[in-house]
């Protein structure tokens, strides 16, 4: 008896060995790379350089900027969506959230480039509406991963909480803002998990629309291109400790809301 | 929110989401080269989507990388729940909490850091295509784990115990009495690595063999300045692919009715 626990537990140690070699290492490498010098030695020279140069700290600005845009457009669009699917006219219909769900599974590049195709047309040449073509076409990809989880969370809220605050005598507005949009965080909390650090990231879509500005994303692919691992290393330790604190905020913020609801 | 406000959301978001990939699909039977000008019926496009060398391997390729990479990722997956899920709760949360780096690292950052590890590194040949599948499998196999995992908390634990004590071998008591529990979980798992991997352009970019190109890498290359029936094919490549995701959609879609309706 006592064996066969020891095979069982045993079944993980394919996935931990590939964990640790496949995904720790490259981090703990890169991770060295961004913290050493030419020659090994501990420094944070490269940092300094990239938070000082007027070059680079423009391109990180770039990148927050469009990406708290998208981040807030995809939760404007996506919540009254999600909030209609979940609790109003559209309840009952759960093939409707699937119709939302759908473009998510075309291949990105094919859903922008006909995006593009459109855009073309409409304003008759790309080139004039860089920064809000990018937006357009950053939040036409996102869309669906802001729906889900904003969905998830409030299909589960309890709708007798909305009818109880409506029989308080709270206006829609109030009942929206004390009752609906607090017990929805989580769902927030993970929809702006899911849109804003690809959208730092994702230059493709800016190198598909003609947008020639960088992100950090096309830091990384340029120096890449560049085979300079140093300087590319440099740029993703700076988005995962970005990650890192980006992650601590949000699972705290998580974490409180489950506090409050036990 | 009044009802006819909420159809108007819903309808323009539909509108916003569905035009630009219906439009291009109506084109993609037309000889026109750009939208707003309308031609001709044809299925050139089609013709050269399933002629042209190029794009059959691409299209070829980025398949095969799918369903391997997801095999792969569903089998380490799979087997690294059911180890978890017996193992002490540290090892557990060690292996969870190593689980999500992919999950929220930015596949910029994930592609970029197995290159420099396996090819930079180890000198590990690209044109091998081991730091493309193992980078892909770095990327899916969370995915897979995470959809075994909650089905693993929900079985039935006394049916193992139960085939062993009947006397059961364990890996057949785990065949008959494991993984039908979990299969569903298995099988959702699967399905998110093959969509992970056929939408993935980062991971692939920086690990990939030179000459293989996937279908997201072929159209970025294509966007910088490809020529008309290329890019016209590649058209007709977006209307199949809807196609099929719709057909794949209404499917689920029957099959959990009648499943609703069984019961």
């Amino acid at each position: 008896m006592k064996l066969t626990f020891l095979e069982k537990k045993h079944l993980v140690i394919p996935y931990a060995v590939f964990l640790l070699l496949f995904v720790i290492l490259p981090l703990v490498v890169v991770l060295y790379y961004g913290f050493t010098d030419g020659n090994g030695n501990l420094s944070f020279e490269n940092f300094i350089v990239f938070f000082s140069g007027t070059k680079t700290m423009g391109t990180l600005v770039y990148s927050l900027v469009i990406a708290v845009i998208t981040t807030v457009v995809c939760l404007l669009i996506a919540y009254p969506v999600a909030y209609i699917l979940a609790k109003g006219a559209y309840c009952r219909k759960h093939s409707f959230l699937m119709i939302f769900v759908l473009p998510m599974w075309i291949n990105f590049t094919l859903r922008i480039t006909a995006l593009k195709e459109i855009l073309s047309v409409l304003e008759g040449n790309l080139a004039y509406y860089p920064f809000v073509n990018t937006i357009i076409c950053m939040v036409y990809d996102f869309l669906p991963f802001m729906i889900m989880p904003l969905y998830n969370s409030l299909s589960k809220l309890d709708s007798s909480l909305l009818e109880a605050s409506a029989d308080l005598g709270a206006t829609s507005a109030k009942t929206l803002w004390h009752v609906i949009l607090p017990l929805s965080v989580p769902g927030i909390v993970s929809g702006v998990t899911m849109v804003f650090l690809p959208a730092m990231t994702n230059y493709v879509v800016l190198d598909m629309v003609y947008n020639s500005t960088y992100i950090m994303g096309s830091l990384i692919g340029s120096y890449f291109s560049a085979y300079d691992w140093n300087n590319g290393s440099v740029i993703s330790a700076i988005l995962l400790m970005l990650i890192g604190f980006f992650t601590m905020f949000t699972g705290r913020v998580a974490g409180e809301k489950e506090v409050a609801r036990s | 929110m009044k009802k006819a406000v909420q159809h108007m959301v819903i309808f323009l978001t539909l509108l916003f989401l569905y035009v630009p990939i219906i439009i291009l699909s109506f084109y993609s039977f037309t000889s026109s080269t750009m939208i707003g000008s309308v031609r001709g019926f044809s299925l050139q496009n089609y013709v050269t989507l399933f002629t042209e060398p190029e794009l059959i391997s691409m299209m070829v390729g980025t398949v095969v990388l799918a369903l391997v990479v997801a095999v792969l990722s569903t089998l380490l997956g799979t087997m690294g729940a059911i180890g978890s899920f017996y193992a002490k709760r540290g090892t557990r949360g060690l292996i969870e909490l190593a689980n999500e780096v992919p999950v929220v690292n930015a596949d910029v950052v994930t592609g970029f850091s197995v290159c420099v590890l396996l090819i930079v590194l180890f000198r590990i040949d690209k044109a091998t295509y081991i730091p493309l599948v193992i980078a892909q499998c770095a990327l899916c196999t969370p995915f897979a784990y995470l959809s075994v995992m909650p089905r693993l908390k929900q079985m039935d634990v006394s049916l193992y115990e139960a085939a062993m004590d009947l006397g059961a071998t364990p890996s057949r008591a785990m065949f008959r009495a494991i993984i039908p529990q979990i299969m569903p979980g298995i099988a959702s798992g699967f399905m998110t690595a093959v969509t992970l991997s056929l939408d993935d352009y980062f991971v692939a970019t920086y690990t990939k063999p030179a000459t293989f190109d996937t279908i997201s890498t072929y159209v970025v290359n294509a966007t910088r300045g490809a020529q008309t029936q290329i890019k016209t094919a590649l058209w007709a490549l977006s209307a199949i692919i809807f196609l099929i995701v719709v057909l794949a959609v209404v499917c689920m879609n029957v099959q959990r009715k009648t499943e609703e309706e069984a019961q």
